[in-house]
């Protein structure tokens, strides 16, 4: 019987084939933490008794949640993982280094095949490079830490095959936001998703990121791609090597297929406060809203923020808007910085936050005040999540976000762009 | 082990920012303090409403969301002795498992809000007093059975220093 991705990068991985339903303690590649995780796993791995790191070359902090503290009760959180990085060797990114995933993703040391776990549950993102990576809580991570092992129960696959072109102004937020609509929060729960079809193909790797982060949101354990040129030019980019591309078998068995064509797809966005609840934009144009924020692991990189200037050129936003930007990475803030996108979105009326999660974790860098609406590129939309349980999140991609902000209400980006 | 208690009812996708709000988790590693934050953003006043021994319980996909372990922690010392859902995210599964908060997957329809409970986790049977019937409890996965019996995950690797599962064939997880 044939295999999925997943059954066959924990076939690699553990030693032997496996399938659907198997429990199997597997090597993994990479272990990650963020500041609101890591804390705990260090109390963890203290309680377990860990002696030192598996392999410390293999592990890394990251402050990105909130990033520079805002309060001294993080500073001091903070502290504990400067001091435990220190401790045990393993490479620690520090405020301004950019979140977590998309660190990961510049790393180099992941890339087809690969098994990665974090504690963030948006670790899916790597999916995208056809690595097998998932979110795991803080005491399951310092397990990681000290064996360089996980336990899974090898899940069945739901598949989701793409066809047609995406139109122009529609983008992967809005395929993945579409496709989270149709099958819900919990459509996917202890499923490995696969993405696939000519649709997947066509988008570059960056947009296949924002897919693959959203896995989660339908409840997936996984939200694989498979690998193609694209997917080892961008490893090959940050000096990663050595991975072999894992393809699903022809005949690998499916719990679910889902066949769409994009074609005709129009901007999508989650209405509050749930990531589910999606709706076409032409259903909610001209809302008014207070506050747009491009960033996060979703969709904080270069390609979105081009999108955002392109849009901004010789343009600013409604004064009645606050925009604000928060780069997913250092190398990204960079690239934009010499590429004048920065300067068009600061110009436009923007304000840059600092590399990290920006506003999405309700703990600082915008967050709204009672009755306020927000439109926004993050994954999560839930009541308070942006710290005002008073307040309305709707996700949508960069180019409405950007579209609405010029405008002060939720409008159609096609109105603004051409390709 | 038995446990006895009021059932507070919540809905279906409660998420993790639902049950610990990230503006909190991030300042501390005091659960006694997170746990006066609980379920805030649905009711404010319901760390107040709980006493000990009592039951959180839920419809399908309860802890769905981030991977934060503050969740089933501040569940925990909030002095909620389990939650009871039609079914659970497996991030906040693991989780609850790992930090030894009994999870419990069965019909919740058959319980209303204020319902007096006891929940037999041993026997498998929770039975609701106020209304006279028994619920049957969806037995936990061996493998999670395993590392509950060790004590926890942390005991686990005190134990062995690794994982050390009886890896065949489980039903659940």
């Amino acid at each position: 019987m044939g295999q999925t991705i997943i059954e066959k990068i924990l076939s690699n991985k553990s030693g032997k084939k496996v399938g659907t339903g198997d429990i199997v303690v597997a090597a993994v590649d990479f272990v990650m933490g963020q500041d609101g995780t890591s804390p705990l796993a260090i109390n963890a791995y203290r309680a377990m008794e860990g002696q030192k790191l598996f392999d410390p070359s293999r592990v890394a902090l990251v402050i990105d949640h909130s990033s520079p503290s805002p309060l001294e009760g993080v500073s001091n959180l903070h502290t504990l993982m400067r001091d435990f990085s220190r401790e045990t060797g393993c490479k620690m990114y520090d405020i301004g280094d950019g979140v977590c995933h998309q660190l990961m993703l510049e790393s180099g040391n992941i890339g087809p095949g690969s098994l990665v776990v974090g504690a963030d549950s948006h670790t899916c993102t790597y999916g995208a490079l056809n690595a097998f990576s998932t979110g795991v809580g803080s005491t399951d991570l310092a397990g990681a830490l000290i064996s360089g092992k996980m336990w899974f129960k090898v899940p069945e696959t739901i598949k989701f095959v793409c066809h047609g072109t995406l139109p122009s102004g529609v983008y992967s937020k809005d395929l993945i936001l579409f496709l989270i609509g149709q099958v819900t929060a919990d459509g996917a729960t202890y499923l490995s998703a696969e993405y696939t079809g000519e649709a997947i193909g066509a988008l570059s790797i960056e947009a296949r990121f924002t897919i693959s982060n959203m896995a989660i949101e339908m409840g997936a354990k996984a939200g694989l791609m498979e690998a193609d040129e694209k997917t080892f030019d961008w490893v090959k980019r940050y000096g990663g090597s050595g991975f072999t591309a894992v393809s699903a078998d022809p005949d690998a068995v499916y719990a679910k297929v889902l066949e769409y064509d994009v074609s005709g797809l129009e901007p999508q966005l989650a209405k509050p406060h749930r990531v589910d609840n999606v709706a076409p934009l032409s259903e909610l144009a001209g809302r008014p809203i207070q506050e747009a924020v491009i960033g996060t692991c979703t969709n904080g990189r270069l390609e979105d923020l081009r999108i955002a200037a392109g849009m901004l050129k010789g343009r600013r936003v409604s004064p009645d808007v606050r925009f604000i930007i928060a780069p997913a990475s250092r190398d990204i803030y960079v690239q934009a910085m010499r590429e004048g996108v920065l300067e068009t979105l600061v110009l436009a009326g923007g304000a840059v936050v600092t590399p990290g999660c920006g506003p999405c974790v309700g703990t600082h860098n915008g967050v709204p005040s009672d009755g306020e609406t927000v439109i926004s590129t993050a994954n999560r939309n839930f009541k308070g999540r942006m710290g005002n349980r008073n307040a309305e999140i709707y996700l949508a991609s960069p180019a409405t976000v950007v579209a609405s902000a010029i405008t002060g209400q939720i409008t159609d980006p096609r109105e603004f762009v051409s390709r | 082990m038995e446990f006895k208690g009021h059932a507070h009812k919540f809905g279906d996708d409660i998420n993790t920012d639902y049950i610990i709000s990230g503006k909190y988790k991030f300042k501390t590693l005091d659960m006694n303090e997170l746990a006066k934050h609980v379920m805030e953003d649905l009711d404010q006043d319901f760390y107040s409403k709980i006493t000990a021994g009592d039951f959180l319980v839920a419809g399908r996909n309860f802890g769905c969301g981030s991977s934060r372990e503050q969740a089933p922690l501040a569940i925990k010392y909030a002095g909620l002795s389990a939650v009871l859902a039609k079914s659970f995210a497996r991030i906040f599964y693991r989780n609850a498992i790992n930090t030894g908060l009994p999870v419990v997957e069965c019909d919740t329809d058959q319980i209303e809000p204020g319902d007096e409970l006891t929940v037999d986790l041993a026997a498998g049977v929770i039975h609701n007093m106020t209304r006279g019937i028994t619920i049957a409890v969806k037995p936990l996965p061996p493998v999670m059975l395993q590392i509950l019996n060790d004590g926890g995950l942390a005991a686990h690797f005190r134990k062995y220093g690794e994982f050390k599962l009886d890896q065949e064939e489980n039903d659940g997880l």
